[in-house]
């Protein structure tokens, strides 16, 4: 059950007064519902099921868990990881 | 957002490590999520897993628990003239008493696919010469956006949308699986993004009451092995408690103007779910005062309720009683083609993941 | 022709229809075989040592202009690439259409157009035709139909029959861009995307194949409706062997993987326009990913998976994790879900 996809809110914009956003999946964009997280800001970004964003998704936490990726590629190889992670990542 | 790091092998092989590790006894754990019994055999976890560990797949399929007379009620409703049935594509091919949606569209009914409740609304708004129906099942993580639609219609005065109302809530399921005389369960993963909602909080008191661990997962690949390590964690150290394994997305209390939302459009009530039975207070039906948005009030005389024998044994699959293989029709009478019930039908039904992927597990 | 559609009279054989063929179709189509619009075209002698391969397919398309191209390109292309995939060079094509009545005339003005500069790329000739009109409703605006004739000079057989234990699967590039690129286009499931349809001939790349490996290919498949997952069932089915994939191994733009997790989709059952599947003896596997690579059309062409000798039609896939799970049969019409 639940699928949704983590996107990036490219724009906050209203629908008669219906808080929405233009978010970003990674090359497709879609008009979703941001009304349950008032709180969203442009650049935040958002777990989105069913057309309507379920919560902002927490950066520091996303961030340590890169940390551990991080981690584990260090000392199963030894090299860094080809992309930065933190650049690109969020 | 970069995904890759979640489903990096690399990554799984460390959890994998960890939980290996931490085993000294054989558990059973369920994943409550059927989105989450879809994942880990869409990426063979449960073959990478140790071998004393048996995962047991759980109830948390709302596709596959929509009873079937609410399915037979939507068929009825796209098959009236005037009306438009709007639907998520997972409905169109689940075997309602004797049809499918997809089998009514074909026989000239009027079904709409849509990905959102706005989307149903915006059907209505654009015609408004027709009935539009949406037909609302999900999880507490579906429920508020039907919720907001039908909140809309009413302060927009949109007279031609109504909603069939099939939305049903997890935690009320885990506790009558907890409560069952056959339950093997140790502990449990629950549903992500369904705690995305409501939050975990509701399980506390089920972790305490039945001494269980029961760990919010998510649904990559390092998600679901943290979260089964968590769990492999508190059951060899004697502990029961809730934990969060999806700290991204899910706070203890959930998200609270989503649950404002479902509080202002939906009561709770007693509910029936397909295969299992009755479960106290664990389904959603709209307030009194959105009486005209209630398609089973507006269109009341739909299809009575009644019961039709089949040998589909959905009931011990849902409640991880019995894995697919153990029934007697699996991948023979029954088949996605020919589907005797709704797990083989719904994308992340058990028997149809199982089937899918399953069927001849690990070939030399 | 601003405004004008077509009405019932354009398929019932008098003076609108004359019109519309000569006006429209000819002017668009025109060549030696189809300008005196006999009943039929008279085609040449083959050379000696030639066989004629021969195919047909049709196209119901919704919408009829896409991201990418339009229904017409789709038809040519279509064809085109069924013929390649016989290891055919594609010639001739008859073209039917089947129009419903109140399509606008500049749209199948367009459509046509977009017919004779997909067969020109190729350097085939649509050479009959046929056109009906019916009432509205009885069409979702236009079908088309074309079929085709293709001339093979080599001596090779190709066939999943011809499929053996050891060779490998090459795919000539990214998994379900067209299926994507029309699904963006929805109306109720709609998204915004630079994706474009992958619709594209597959002569060259179906040439370059031939010349560089020979005899080592073995089949030749276009992944069309039900994707790379129902090709694969065809080459097990077919040849009674097991197909193993490699999932690390297969291309996916990330948009199309962004839209596939956000719709509930799998990339191996989506539909491709564009692109071929290659089964070639396990040692020249290399050498051909690295001929396709050098064409524009492929270079993201990769080995992506193995023949063996196992259980007959099974479709298994070795996920990236390390794992080995079964790959079934697309199910039928690709449904987005959000459970």
């Amino acid at each position: 059950m639940c699928v949704a996809a983590p996107g990036k809110v490219l724009r906050l914009y209203e629908t008669e007064g219906l808080q929405m956003g233009e978010v970003d999946f990674g090359g497709i964009s879609k008009q979703v519902c941001l009304a349950h997280v008032p709180a969203v800001r442009a650049g935040d970004h958002v777990m989105v099921h069913a057309g309507f964003a379920l919560e902002i998704i927490d950066a520091a936490e996303v961030e340590q868990f890169y940390a551990l990726w991080r981690a584990v590629l260090d000392t199963r190889t030894g090299d860094r990881p080809r992309a930065e992670a933190g650049d690109d990542a969020l | 957002m970069n995904l890759a790091p979640f489903a990096h092998p690399e990554v799984a092989s460390r959890l994998l490590e960890e939980i290996r590790n931490a085993l000294h006894h054989p558990w059973v754990i369920m994943e409550t999520c059927g989105g989450q019994t879809h994942a880990i055999l869409r990426l063979g976890l449960d073959q990478l897993l140790p071998r004393g560990i048996e995962l047991v797949h759980g109830p948390g399929c709302p596709v596959c628990v929509t009873p079937s007379a609410r399915i037979d009620a939507a068929i009825a409703l796209a098959a009236r003239p005037g009306v438009t049935l709007a639907t998520f594509g997972d409905m169109m091919r689940v075997p309602g008493s004797t049809t499918t949606l997809f089998a009514a569209r074909a026989a000239g009914g009027k079904v709409e696919m849509v990905y959102s409740a706005l989307d149903a609304l915006a059907l209505a708004r654009r015609s408004p010469g027709r009935e539009i129906v949406f037909f609302a099942i999900g999880f507490e993580t579906t429920a508020p956006g039907s919720a907001l639609a039908v909140a809309r219609a009413r302060s927009e005065r949109i007279r031609n949308f109504s909603l069939l109302t099939a939305h049903v809530l997890v935690p009320p399921a885990v506790r009558a699986l907890l409560q069952s005389p056959g339950n093997r369960v140790q502990g449990y993963l629950a549903a992500g993004h369904a705690c995305a909602i409501l939050g975990w909080q509701p399980y506390e008191a089920l972790a305490a009451e039945f001494q269980v661990p029961i760990v919010v997962t998510g649904f990559e690949a390092a998600d679901l092995l943290r979260g089964i390590g968590r769990v492999v964690q508190m059951l060899e150290a004697g502990e029961a408690r809730v934990e969060n394994a999806y700290e991204r997305v899910v706070r203890r209390e959930g998200n609270l103007p989503a649950q404002a939302q479902l509080q202002s459009v939906f009561e709770v009530c007693d509910c029936e779910w397909r295969g299992i039975g009755v479960i106290p207070a664990s389904g959603l039906r709209l307030r009194p005062e959105y009486a005209a948005w209630d398609a089973q009030v507006k269109f009341s005389g739909l299809i009575a309720e009644k019961a039709v024998p089949t040998e589909c044994i959905s009931g011990a699959i849902l409640q991880g009683l019995k894995k697919p293989p153990d029934c007697p029709a699996f991948g023979g009478r029954c088949t996605p083609l020919r589907p005797l019930g709704a797990p083989m039908v719904s994308a992340e039904g058990a028997c149809a993941a199982y089937f899918s992927y399953h069927r001849n597990p690990e070939r030399a | 022709m601003n405004g004008e559609t077509i009405q019932l009279g354009h398929g019932n054989g008098g003076r609108m229809m004359a019109g519309l063929i000569s006006d429209l179709f000819r002017r668009h189509f025109a060549n030696p075989f189809l300008n005196p619009l006999d009943d039929g075209a008279l085609l040449p002698e083959l050379e000696p040592g030639q066989r004629l391969s021969f195919s047909t397919d049709s196209f119901v398309v919704d919408p009829l202009f896409f991201p990418g191209g339009c229904i017409g390109e789709l038809a040519v292309n279509g064809t085109v690439n069924d013929l390649c995939m016989c290891g055919s060079q594609p010639r001739w094509l008859s073209a039917g259409f089947i129009i419903e009545e109140g399509l606008p005339l500049e749209d199948l003005d367009r459509i046509a157009a977009a017919m004779a500069e997909a067969a020109a790329r190729v350097g085939v000739q649509i050479v009959t035709g046929d056109t009906k009109v019916v009432e509205k409703g009885k069409a979702d605006k236009l079908f088309i139909n074309t079929s085709g004739i293709g001339v093979i000079a080599h001596g090779l057989t190709l066939g999943s029959r011809h499929l053996q234990p050891g060779d490998r699967l090459i795919i000539s590039g990214t998994l379900g861009d067209h299926g994507i690129a029309i699904l963006s286009r929805r109306q109720n499931l709609g998204f915004s995307t630079a994706l474009l349809s992958d619709t594209a001939p597959l002569h060259e790349l179906t040439a370059l194949l031939l010349s560089e490996c020979g005899e080592a290919v073995h089949a030749l498949r276009d992944p069309t409706r039900g994707g790379l997952a129902a090709t694969c069932h065809e080459f097990a089915r077919g040849s009674s062997l097991e197909i193993r994939l490699e999932e690390k191994a297969l291309p996916v733009r990330p948009d199309v993987a962004a839209a596939c997790g956000l719709l509930g989709l799998d990339p191996l059952y989506i539909a491709n326009e564009g692109k071929l599947v290659a089964a070639i003896a396990g040692e020249a596997a290399e050498s051909a990913v690295a001929a396709l690579r050098s064409h524009p059309l492929s270079r993201d062409a990769a080995v992506i998976g193995e023949v063996k000798k196992g259980e007959a039609g099974l479709v298994a896939l070795h996920t990236s994790l390390g794992a080995w799970r079964l790959v079934d049969l697309p199910a039928g019409e690709l449904l987005p879900r959000i459970c």
